[in-house]
């Protein structure tokens, strides 16, 4: 966790109230991030399902996570869908406690063309409408993906 | 295995007038095109005994995407019907003609009236794209993990997959752009298609950019119109006013996580369990293939149709588009009409209408040099997929 970033977008939605989900859109107020997790197996499960969809465990509980990550998947949105914003980074991030484990987010904290697949990047927290939204800064290591 | 589609048959097409703002309701253009199609497979509206429509009656207030349910529809034409459905949750638009034949090939009816109707032009004409996305206020459903990120746009979702194929695979802007290109020379035999004027290689590389690497040529072009099909039963394909069109094989399987961001492999998405589907399903093979109608909401999404149907290798996409084979004298002709990108986004159904028109050999103009057997057609990209073998001989 580094000083707070400035967001880049001009509006964000909030997501819709769900007792499955509410928890992550919260735990950023600590400034880390959660993953709901099976009990029994360990998988990490996103989006937040209930029963485990690899054991059918219905013991799941969300669970602190490293927050590091790796850019899988990456666009820089120029369409000015909101009047006035400037292009901002969207991305898949896979994070480092499971393959396939991945969240759509945006990596800020660096000009937006910057961000490359097979990127390092590490979560942060942007503070807006009550909601913590969980978006990455560049780690700096690059690891093949 | 049951072939349910080789029951019964495309037995009449038509299409509405289709343009940029038309201004017109949904409800009217979709009865033109209904009635087009009626009178296209020799019958009367008295002789409808069922409608399908994708996406139905509960997309109708988002903006022009919808079109009319089918009670609006049933009620318009004043018709009697034995089975009726509306859905957008089916493998891909083309969807709605896999129930359709469904439910004529289980007896439910006999001539089933499926359509698809889009205003987008219009609805988006009057506050722009932008009045239609989830941009502020609350995300939901297919928007709650990927709206709060400002990834409110398909074009967000599908530029995402596209930076994965070129990673993996080197494909470039270049090669994007020759389907582009590719699709504008063949809407240029195409009176309803709404971009006709000469798109060169210079003009893509300098269009403004959507969504990197996606640009404006890249993405399909909203428009207004209908389209509608009359699937009968094939005791009724003799001596009917136009050539019949079969259904050899449907692909309608959804194989992995049914998500933009979440799917296993995101080069191939949906597309990859639709196809190989659709290929257990067919006794043909890639080699009988004649041409191609494939979905083209975006350029890329022509690429993963190509690899995942089998017509070029995996993540040879761009080099087989780039080559010239989509053209009319290429291995594969594919988007005969121009395609969503030039002809106008009439959602999946128009591929299917210009395969109907390719195989009766009334495509005028733009009618291949040898007239086509087999003609697969794709719908969909992302997580939603769906595809079908139409063939002029009955299988």
């Amino acid at each position: 966790m580094g000083a707070p970033i400035e967001d880049p977008l001009v509006v964000r939605a909030v997501p819709a109230h769900d007792p499955l989900a509410d928890f992550f859109w919260s735990s950023g107020a600590d400034g880390r991030l959660r993953i709901l997790q099976c009990n029994a197996c360990g998988f990490y499960i996103h989006p937040p399902s209930r029963p485990c969809p690899r054991c059918l465990t219905a013991e799941v509980a969300p669970a602190v996570v490293s927050g590091l990550g790796t850019v899988l998947a990456c666009t820089v949105n120029i369409q000015q869908w909101v009047a006035d914003q400037p292009p901002y980074s969207v991305a898949v991030v896979e994070l480092a406690e499971q393959p396939g484990l991945r969240l759509m987010t945006n990596v800020v904290g660096c000009s937006p063309d910057e961000v490359r697949i097979g990127q390092t990047v590490a979560v942060t927290f942007v503070h807006r409408n009550d909601i913590y939204y969980p978006v990455f800064v560049p780690s700096g290591r690059q690891r093949q993906q | 295995m049951t072939h349910f589609e080789r029951e019964c048959f495309i037995s009449g097409i038509g299409q509405s007038a289709v343009g940029r703002r038309l201004g017109r309701s949904a409800l009217d253009l979709t009865t033109e095109s209904c009635l087009a199609t009626i009178a296209d497979a020799g019958l009367r509206p008295g002789d409808i005994d069922g409608i399908c429509t994708y996406p139905g009656g509960n997309a109708q207030a988002t903006a022009g995407y919808g079109g009319p349910p089918p009670a609006a529809v049933q009620d318009a034409l004043r018709l009697n019907l034995n089975w009726f459905a509306g859905s957008g949750e089916l493998p891909g638009q083309l969807g709605c003609l896999v129930s359709a034949a469904m439910a004529v090939s289980v007896g439910l009816c006999r001539h089933v009236l499926v359509y698809r109707t889009v205003t987008e032009s219009t609805m988006q004409g009057a506050h722009g794209r932008a009045a239609v996305l989830p941009t502020g206020g609350t995300a939901s459903g297919i928007y709650s993990w990927n709206a709060p990120f400002g990834a409110v746009s398909a074009a967000n979702w599908v530029a995402l997959l596209t930076s994965r194929h070129f990673h993996e695979f080197g494909t470039t802007r270049e090669q994007l752009g020759a389907v582009a290109m590719t699709q504008r020379r063949y809407a240029q035999a195409n009176p309803r298609a709404p971009l006709r004027q000469p798109l060169t290689q210079q003009d893509y590389l300098v269009a403004r950019m959507i969504s990197t690497p996606l640009c404006l040529f890249d993405c399909d072009l909203p428009v207004d119109g209908s389209t509608a099909f009359v699937i009968s039963h094939r005791s009724f394909a003799v001596d009917r006013p136009n050539p019949p069109v079969f259904i050899d094989a449907v692909g309608t399987a959804m194989r992995g996580r049914p998500s933009w961001d979440q799917y296993h492999d995101l080069t191939s998405m949906a597309a990859a369990g639709a196809a190989e589907h659709l290929w257990e399903r067919s006794s043909l093979s890639v080699a009988d293939v004649d041409a191609a109608q494939l979905y083209d909401g975006f350029s890329i999404l022509v690429l993963i149709w190509l690899e995942a149907m089998g017509f070029c290798g995996k993540g040879e996409g761009g080099s087989f588009a780039a080559s010239g084979e989509l053209g009319p004298n290429g291995q594969l002709p594919t988007n005969t009409a121009g395609g969503q990108l030039s002809a106008g986004r009439l959602h999946g159904l128009g591929h299917v209408f210009e395969a109907c028109v390719q195989i009766r050999g009334q495509a005028g103009h733009r009618q291949l040099p040898r007239r086509p057997e087999v003609i697969a057609v794709t719908n969909g990209g992302g997580p939603i997929a769906g595809c079908m073998l139409l063939t002029a001989m009955a299988s």
